[in-house]
């Protein structure tokens, strides 16, 4: 049966809340880091997901966001190579509609029900902005989800698929906008959300001869808090199917959203629910998933809950509107304007900055990294094995902290971390407090992305303070 | 191998003015310090028969020397090696004179940095991928000075106390320094309290970015009779590059294994075998105060782990056991980078001369210079000795 065999989530480190001056809210949303974006944070979830397991029988990768970095070049080519995932696979970006996470899940699970392939990657992740202190931003939240879909060793049969394709301007971005608009509510309300998700809730209980009573929980998408509440009530759920929509914790994670809510269903689901998403954009998908008995013996993930319980708040909302350049500072470093990486030197290095391969002297056994021709320790020339080190804890050796980088996280923390097993990275360190940082910190590498210089979003791994607690 | 010493002689040296230079141009700086140490030797432009050029970011080729000092289309290199680069433009001169190709032999050493608008180095790299963390030197320095404090576990109160005597010492020397870039006391509390660069070191453990040029006339210890009786002789060229410490889980960020090798190599061809007795003054690459502690351990002047005590005694002040830095080093003088090495070999020869005015040393017979080229882990370093002749 095709279905779900593992499920992976993100939730960056920082949020803001009813500590954060300036922001004049009480409830809490995610906020990624100025250094993530929606690849960065695919990265992250499709590690958590691929925890443990074989990447190499990863077939396909289907990225789904509204926020792309490039109008044009696929984000999916950098994600499946910072997963490590093998070269001969299909991969696809799905993008410019809220439903895009369902989107892609839908084209995953076709490809697995028709043999295509056997397992495919989907991850839905978004890093939508609204205007500053407006309804979208506050509603608003960062994050990623990912599924292993596969025709073997599901912890979650999928039961059925219902769609509408509805053409309306309720929310739209176009290419040159920084934030998202939105027509008034009352229309979106009545003649978008409740209008459709009727529609295509009676449409799926109708093809699958199932009812609103036989759901265990619904994963719904809403723009906010309170019409998630009005609009499971008025679509014939009660309050214990209602999966909690995380509002006033993490906030609407856009293209990702409705999965995320399904993979807190999963967290905690017993085998034979039936599960539903329901996602929200030009139109809605349901899908329904019903758990098996292996959801019992799934190896743990970080997941939306081990995420969301990890994280710091952010002191003031200017940071914030400085990460989103919505606040612009001056650098009084004036360091000189860097020069356009070289997409040459990116390419070649793709194994050693992306996949964050480093070498194992296959005569001495010494590690290091980056990959040497001519191994540093005993000098044997190309005799050594590639090792991924994305994924290897490590420890702070050494560090500082760079008050005149010149960069959005000041001081900046330059750290040597030395990996579980061997290698050494010289890198800088994201997502910390100051006072937590030490020498012998343990520490876990992190997909970021460093600059934009022409246009070239340039991306490269982080030492972040560990979060996993598996 | 019959080594380098004693086989070429200075016969002039020249230094420019360091500083933030707004007035001049390097072709200005060069000839500054040309003419000054083409008046020591007694020489003129035209007798100069190859020339060295030593400059990391002011330009590429030798021409622009040439144009500077209208040389008559005689051989002029050009030479880049990190911080070392003065001095090894200096050590392949005197191979050439040494080798006996050249008579009288022009190295010439110059930076402009102040042009950039930047107050650290702004030096171009080669296009990459550019994955590397955007950590200018004090960064890299600094994780240095948080893994020495760990791994003799110095209370950070106490290791800031020793890296700010380091830079009271240099500021101190420098004000008996007229071309020094800066020229005033600085106080233990001023040098702890200032505003952190790269945690922990601060604003005055960090060099001076600085324009400058420094330039010598080598020639043979024969010839050099000839010109004057106090010429000063090479007693030995250490060079070492490595480029390994992080690629290796094993490297403890508290030494620097290019200083030792380089300084071993310069021992033993001079002929050294206890420094810290047998050296008058050593001029070394303080780029920042942790530097030059380490420094102190990596050239033998202290035990390992032990450079704290010996900073607390005085032992490198000017009535120390070892005076370093007399002029007041990078700290005070200066760095404009290709210039450093050559205004280093400028003191050591002016403190043999017994011309270093207010900060002459009662006793300059031998003294070494000591480069460092790069970042902990990746370096270039140079050292050089120099003494009076017999």
């Amino acid at each position: 049966m095709v279905g779900i065999a593992a499920y992976g989530a993100y939730v960056p480190r920082f949020r803001l809340g009813a500590s954060t001056t300036g922001w004049n809210a009480g409830t809490e949303r995610s906020v990624a880091n100025f250094d993530e974006d929606s690849v960065t944070m695919a990265v992250a979830a499709g590690l958590d997901c691929l925890r443990g397991r074989d990447r190499q029988s990863v077939d396909g990768l289907i990225f789904a966001t509204t926020t792309p970095p490039y109008a044009e070049k696929q984000c999916a080519a950098i994600i499946a190579e910072a997963l490590d995932l093998r070269r001969d696979i299909f991969s696809a970006d799905v993008t410019d509609v809220l439903r895009a996470g369902t989107n892609g899940l839908k084209a995953g699970l076709d490809s697995v029900a028709a043999g295509s392939a056997k397992q495919v990657l989907v991850i839905a992740s978004d890093s939508r902005q609204g205007a500053p202190k407006g309804d979208t931003e506050r509603n608003s939240g960062d994050g990623a989800a990912a599924f292993l879909v596969s025709q073997e060793d599901t912890i979650a049969s999928l039961e059925g698929f219902y769609s509408i394709t509805d053409n309306i301007l309720d929310n739209w971005r176009s290419a040159q906008d920084p934030f998202v608009r939105s027509w008034e509510e009352r229309f979106a309300t009545e003649e978008g959300l409740e209008r459709i998700l009727g529609e295509a809730l009676s449409g799926y209980f109708q093809q699958h001869g199932s009812a609103a009573g036989d759901v265990a929980k619904v994963a719904l998408y809403a723009p906010d808090g309170r019409r998630h509440g009005q609009l499971a009530r008025g679509l014939g759920f009660s309050a214990e199917q209602i999966q909690d929509s995380l509002y006033g914790r993490l906030g609407n994670t856009g293209a990702a959203f409705s999965l995320m809510l399904l993979i807190a269903a999963l967290e905690q689901a017993e085998p034979g629910q039936l599960l539903l998403a329901v996602s929200y954009g030009d139109g809605s998908d349901v899908v329904g998933f019903r758990t098996t008995p292996d959801i019992k013996k799934l190896a743990p993930s970080m997941g939306v809950t081990g995420y969301l319980d990890s994280k710091l708040m952010l002191d003031d909302y200017e940071t914030y509107a400085g990460w989103r350049n919505v606040w612009i500072t001056d650098s009084a470093a004036r360091r000189p304007t860097p020069a356009s990486p070289s997409a040459a030197a990116i390419w070649r290095e793709g194994d050693r900055n992306i996949r964050l391969y480093g070498a194992s002297c296959d005569k001495c056994g010494y590690v290091q990294y980056p990959p040497q021709r001519v191994c540093v320790d005993c000098q044997a020339r190309d005799e050594s094995t590639p090792i991924r080190l994305s994924d290897r804890p490590g420890t702070v050796f050494t560090y500082s902290l760079d008050y005149i980088a010149g960069t959005t996280d000041i001081p900046l923390v330059i750290v040597a971390v030395d990996f579980e097993g061997g290698g050494r990275i010289l890198c800088m360190m994201t997502d910390r407090a100051l006072e937590e940082v030490a020498i012998d910190m343990p520490v876990e590498m992190s997909f970021r992305k460093l600059r934009v210089v022409n246009g070239i979003h340039n991306y490269y791994w982080k030492a972040i303070p560990k979060r996993s607690t598996l | 191998m019959s080594g380098i010493k004693d086989r070429v002689a200075i016969i002039g040296m020249g230094c420019s003015k360091f500083g933030e230079r707004w007035d001049v141009d390097s072709a200005d700086l060069m000839v500054e310090a040309a003419y000054e140490a083409f008046a020591d030797a007694g020489i003129e432009s035209k007798d100069v028969q190859a020339a060295w050029l030593g400059t990391v970011s002011s330009f590429r080729t030798g021409q622009p020397l040439a144009a500077a000092l209208k040389l008559d289309y005689i051989p002029i290199s050009r030479l880049e090696n990190a911080c070392a680069t003065a001095t090894d433009a200096f050590r392949n001169a005197c191979y050439a004179v040494a080798a006996g190709i050249y008579d009288i032999v022009l190295v010439m050493g110059v930076e402009k940095l102040k042009d950039s608008g930047f107050s650290g180095l702004a030096i171009a790299e080669a296009p990459g991928s550019d994955v590397a963390p955007p950590a200018p030197p004090p960064a890299q320095f600094a994780m240095a000075a948080t893994r020495y404090f760990h791994h003799y576990d110095i209370p950070y109160d106490e290791g800031r106390q020793t890296l700010a005597e380091i830079a009271v010492k240099n500021h101190h020397n420098g004000t008996m320094s007229p071309k020094a870039h800066f020229q005033r006391e600085v106080s233990v509390e001023q040098v702890i309290n200032a505003p952190m660069i790269a945690w922990p070191l601060g604003l005055y453990d960090c060099c001076g970015v600085s324009d400058g040029a420094a330039a010598a006339i080598i020639t043979t210890p024969e010839i050099a009779r000839s010109f004057r009786d106090d010429y000063v002789l090479v007693k030995g060229l250490g060079l070492a590059v490595g480029a390994f410490g992080m690629l290796r889980n094993d490297w403890d960020f508290v030494h620097f294994p290019e200083s030792v090798r380089a300084s071993q190599a310069c021992y033993q061809e001079a002929g050294i075998t206890d420094p810290r007795k047998e050296l008058d003054l050593a001029m070394v690459h303080d780029c920042f105060t942790i530097t030059e502690l380490i420094i102190y351990e990596d050239l033998g002047f202290s035990p390992r782990g032990k450079a704290s005590e010996d900073v607390a005694a005085g032992t490198f002040s000017l009535e120390g056991e070892l005076p370093v830095n007399t002029d007041g080093g990078l700290k005070c003088f200066g760095h404009p980078i290709g210039a450093s090495g050559i205004r280093m070999i400028y003191e050591v020869y002016k403190q043999i001369q017994g011309k270093a005015g207010a900060r002459q040393l009662a006793k300059a017979d031998l003294g070494i210079t000591h480069n460092l080229g790069g970042r902990p882990g990746s370096f270039t370093c140079s050292v050089a000795a120099f003494g009076a002749r017999d």
